[in-house]
Parts: structure tokens; sequence; C-alpha cells
């Protein structure tokens, strides 16, 4: 298998020397995603702390670039924004939790349950909706929100009523957009658990009940903080459903987004709140040693 | 001229002959109820009849070892006595009590798995601790008998650790401290050292047979381990495609296999049927004769008393340490395995007998007539 001289073209040459060198061969590897995650993520990041920080003529809306701390006075003690931010926290809050509870019978079932056709056909459904345009759905709830709609035509004879536009309908879009990320880490915990450690359980005396909560729950717990990982910060960065459904309602988004225009470091210094949010939660989620299954 | 029978030692080995229901008719001692008793047991996988009428009666006390290629069934026949599978038909009975519609979790019996199913999330200690948690046993008792366990599996200080960074053996013993510390009626055992080397294999085999002994409780084993069932059972059932050959003592299943499937799964192969067969020993039939049991002699020896005597050419010497086994091409046709300790001689002397004429002697006590 020795290779001829005649073989050590110039590109074997370069393997070569890639092979010797493993910190050369690194440097090849990541540059180019590494200066792309510098510039355009991080930098654009450090470009709108740095933003909150200047002021806006109040006449022309045009940036004055004096260095104030004064947007974020005011995010931080004008009960508005105090309000606005709560919401939008407890919208974030109760959508994870309603995803994480729907979905932990419905991964079971796909991946422990359901037989191999039917499995199939489950995934598909579960990420069928990902392929539908995110307005699309937001207006398929408008529709069955509204007066009239679907929503007061089946419960209508329980008595009951669509919510109508507000923080609930916000709360339940919201839940049904984000599901599928929190079912398909979850799908892939629950398929990836031993059948011998439920036999296990129960062999020691351990009722199904008993056995999902001492040893299912414990060993899909990364998935379940991966999934809401994503179904938190999706929701706290969400504009567009809660001025589909809302109503009067305003989230984070909505204050940021019609101040861009008018008052662009307000609107990045309102825009810090959730990304902290989305730090803190992180960081405290990263003790459990979730994000290794990212 | 014929050959003797196996000696009625304890229960008919025949195949297939249901246990008799009455345990007295054992003369097994008092007429306590088996430990684990099935009654026609069956089970089917759509088609596949992978369990086909299993009885079987395991008694108190008893080191019980269900031995079998793999696809014979008896992994199957544990997992329906521990609950995880139901049977199609028939009956699962432990302590003389009827469990077969009960769950896992209803059953007093614990499993020690092939996997060894260890909780990752859990230390050793909240592992075998785990059991006792779940019956609600309280904190101080359950802490000095899991203390106890570890003990008896000689893992003292490895309850703070993760199964994780144990190895297999460790794991092993914890799985089996887990299992123990339930005090079961039964426990059963899944190829429980299928995972372990050789040597770590035969010193657990030594360690199961005491903790068996001390604490007194039934163990099943299903192996596919010949040696290993032999060598830890008080007697073996012998599986092969869903039912059982035979049922008796190590040394019944060695020295009297009741089927031909028995006699070369247990031991070396060495039948003897057809023409053969019927020019050595007179008679036509199956028949079988332990490798370590002939005798290799000179061609023109004479047979010696009460020995059948049988010449034929050495084809093939395979040295293997403490015993040559000879693979003897026989004048009436077929072949047989001769072993001989190797007393005197060494590896390198040995080649020169391939293509001898040899005698082959056995007492006639040792030949075993097989009804196929």
């Amino acid at each position: 298998m020795s290779a001829p001289a005649a073989a050590r073209t110039p590109v074997r040459r370069l393997a070569g020397v890639l092979h010797r060198h493993p910190g050369l061969r690194l440097a090849a590897l990541l540059s180019a995603p590494m200066t792309w995650l510098a510039l355009a993520y991080l930098g654009s990041l450090a470009v709108l702390l740095l933003s909150a920080f200047w002021t806006t003529n109040e006449f022309t809306s045009s940036i004055e670039y004096r260095w104030t701390t004064a947007n974020f006075l005011a995010v931080l003690t004008d009960p508005q924004y105090r309000t606005v931010a709560l919401r939008t926290l407890g919208i974030a809050v109760s959508v994870t939790l309603i995803d994480a509870v729907i979905a932990l019978p419905m991964a079971f079932h796909i991946a422990r349950v359901a037989g191999p056709s039917s499995r199939r056909l489950l995934l598909v459904a579960v990420l069928t909706p990902l392929w539908a345009g995110y307005l699309v759905k937001a207006y398929a709830w408008w529709v069955m929100l509204s007066h009239g709609g679907i929503l007061d035509w089946i419960t209508a004879p329980f008595g009951g009523h669509s919510p109508g536009f507000g923080v609930p309908a916000v709360v339940m879009v919201l839940a049904y957009l984000w599901l599928p990320y929190m079912v398909l880490p979850l799908c892939t915990a629950f398929g990836q658990l031993p059948d011998s450690l439920l036999d296990a359980s129960a062999d020691l005396g351990a009722g199904p009940w008993r056995t999902f909560r001492s040893v299912v729950l414990p060993l899909a717990r990364p998935a379940l903080i991966a999934g809401s990982v994503f179904t938190f910060s999706l929701s706290l960065g969400d504009y567009l459903t809660v001025q589909i459904v809302g109503g009067t309602t305003s989230m984070l988004g909505n204050v940021i987004a019609s101040n861009v225009t008018l008052n662009l470091p307000l609107a990045a210094a309102v825009s810090c709140v959730p990304v902290l949010l989305i730090v803190g939660y992180l960081l405290a989620v990263r003790r459990t040693g979730a994000l290794d299954n990212l | 001229m014929t050959p003797s029978p196996s000696p009625g030692t304890g229960p008919s080995p025949s195949p297939q002959s249901a246990p008799p229901r009455d345990p007295r008719a054992r003369g097994a001692g008092p007429p306590a109820p088996g430990a684990v008793a099935l009654a026609g047991v069956s089970k089917a996988f759509g088609p596949v009849r992978a369990v086909d009428g299993v009885d079987l009666e395991v008694r108190p006390g008893e080191f019980f070892s269900m031995l079998g290629p793999s696809g014979s069934g008896k992994t199957t026949v544990l997992r329906m006595i521990a609950g995880f599978e139901s049977p199609s038909s028939g009956r699962v009975l432990l302590g003389g009590v009827d469990v077969t519609r009960l769950a896992p979790f209803d059953r007093d019996v614990n499993t020690v798995f092939q996997d060894y199913a260890l909780f990752p999330h859990l230390s050793v200690r909240q592992n075998i601790e785990y059991g006792l948690k779940v019956k609600r046993v309280p904190r101080a008792e359950r802490a000095e008998r899991a203390a106890e366990a570890l003990a008896t599996v000689r893992l003292h200080s490895f309850g703070d650790r993760r199964p994780a960074q144990l190895s297999g053996g460790q794991r092993q013993r914890v799985a089996l401290a887990r299992a123990l510390v339930n005090r079961p009626s039964v426990l059963l055992l899944d190829e429980p050292l299928g995972a372990l080397d050789l040597k770590l294999r035969q010193e657990m085999q030594i360690e199961l047979k005491q903790i068996q002994r001390e604490a007194g409780i039934t163990f099943l084993l299903v192996t596919h381990d010949q040696d290993e069932a032999l060598t830890l059972s008080d007697r073996i059932a012998v599986f092969n495609a869903g039912r059982i050959e035979q049922i008796g003592t190590p040394a019944e299943v060695y020295e009297h296999p009741a089927t031909a499937f028995v006699a070369s799964f247990v031991g070396t192969s060495n039948l003897l049927q057809g023409e053969p067969a019927a020019q050595v020993f007179g008679e036509a039939g199956t028949y079988s004769v332990r490798p370590e049991k002939i005798r290799i002699a000179h061609p023109d020896d004479p047979a010696g008393p009460g020995e059948y005597i049988v010449t034929g050419t050495i084809r093939e010497v395979v040295y293997a340490g403490a015993q040559t086994r000879f693979l003897v091409d026989l004048e009436a046709g077929g072949h047989l395995v001769a072993a001989r300790q190797n007393l005197a001689e060494s590896g390198a002397d040995l080649a020169r007998h391939r293509g001898s004429a040899v005698l082959l002697a056995w007492q006639r006590e040792h030949t075993v007539r097989i009804d196929t």
C-alpha cells in the first residue's frame, strides 16, 4: 500500500502537512464558521448593546451618538415596561409548561407505544406543521378564534365560547407553534431509553406511575430542558402572533418593533431584557448538563 | 448385548414428561409447594411459538438452570416468570399461588438482567435502595440493608459511585445486590455472567454459588454456557426449540443424556448411529459415549472386562493444555472423539499420532442409548 513517489501530488502533500500539524488542521476547519460567529452573531449583539447607550433627537428621530444610560433607566423604572416584561415572561413560561405537559405523553406514545408504521405516521404529523408558513398558521388560528369561528362552534354545545383575542389566545397559539420543538427531543430521549430499565423498575416493585416519576422523567430531563430552551426563547422573542391573535395585548417584541423606527436606542435597551432572560435561563440550565444534548 | 440403560435416579428424564403434580411423588422432603411451577406454558410471538408447552417445577432453595442455545425459549420462560411477558396459554405459579395474571411489580421475584439495567441517574446505593424505597421500607432499615447487600457483593466503598464509573464485573455485582436486598423468594438471573471475560466469569460463578447457599434463596438461572450450568446447578432443564428436552442433575444430564440434542449440546457431541452403531453395539440405535470415558490402546490389545472395543485411525490430534483430543475415524464408519489427560506427554510429541491405527475401548455402562 506504500504510495510511489510519483503519487505525491500537491493535494497529497498538503494532506501530509495537515496530518502532521493538528493545530493547522483545526484552524482550517474552524476559521470560516468562527469568523461568521464572531462578526455576524456576536458583533451584532455588541452593536445592539452599544446602541442602547445612544439617544435620539426627539423631533427628527435621528440617532445622536451621545453616551447615556437614560434608555436603561426608562426600561427599568417605567412600570409600563415592567408590566410588558412580566407579561412576556409569564406567557413564555406558560407556553413552555403547556408544551411539556402535552409533549411528554405524546412523545412517550410515539417512541415506545406506537408500532413502527404508526410511529412514522405520527412523526410526520408532528413535523408537517413545521413546513407550513408561520403566518398561515397564525391566521388559521385567527379564523378559528374569531367570533362565530370553529372554536365557538365546537364549544357551544357545552355552553362555552372561543377565548377571543387576548393573552389566552396568544398562549394557545404559541404553544401550538412550538410544540414540535418539545416533542422531537423527547421522542429521541424516550427512544433511547432501554426497555430493561423499565422492566427493572417494575421488577423492583414500582407501578407505572412510580416508574414514570423515578426512572422515565429523570432520564428524559435533559431532553425536556433542551425542548424548553426552544419553546421559552421562541415565545420570549415572538411579536407576530400577539399582533394577530393578541387583541390589544403587547409583548416585549411589540415594544421593540414599534420603537425600531422611532427610537432605536430605546428599542435596543428593551431587547436587552429578553436577551438577559434567555442568558439567565441558559446559565441555570447549563448546570444540569442538559445542553450537552442540544 | 444391550447397553446399560440410564439408572433410574430422580424423576424420569425422558423428554417432555410433565413433572408430577404432587411434590411428594418426588420424594423430595416435605410436601411444600414448588418455589416456581409452570404448567403447560406456551408463548407465541405472531406465528412463532417461542415456548411450546413447558412444564417445570423448581424446588425451594434450589439452584436451577435453564440451559439451551439462543432462541430456545429459555429467556422467554424467565420473562414469563418475572411477569414481563404473559403466556399465550398455561399457568405460572410462585410458591403454589397462581400469578399468571399478575404484573411484575406484584410478584415476589427479582431479576438480574443480562445488561444489568442499572439506573444511570442514581448512585450505586440509590440503585440498591430503589426496591426498598418503592415498598416504603423506613430510611434507617433501608440504609442498613443496602450496606449489608453491598458487603455481600464486596463493594463496601462503592455506594456513592454512579454505574458509569464501575467496571463490568462491579456493575454485575450491583445488579445482584439490588435484587438480593429485596429478599425475594426467587431470584431470576438472565445470562448474568455473559458479558464478563472468562477469568471474571469463573470467579463470579464461585461467588454466585456461595451467595445462593448463604441467602438460601431459590436461584433460577438462564444460560447458554453448559459449563456454567453444570458447575452451578442443583438441577438443569435443557431447552431446545421452545421445549424442555431433559430435566435432571448435572450428572444425570451429562452422563445420561435423554436425547441426541442433550448429548450434543451438553459436552462434546459423540454420537454413533445407523450402521456403525449396529456393528459396534450389535443393535441399531443412537448411542452416546463421553470422550473422557474412552481409553486409547494399541490396535492389537484385547478388550478389558465389560468393555466395548472399536478400531479406527486417528484423523486429527488437538492439544488443549490439560487434555489432548483425538478424532478417530472408525473402521465401522462414523467417528468418535476420545480425550486423554496429558499425564506424561506434551504437545510436541502428539502430532506423530496422526494417521496411526488405534483401538478405542470403554466400559459398557458408560454407553448411553438415546431414544429418538
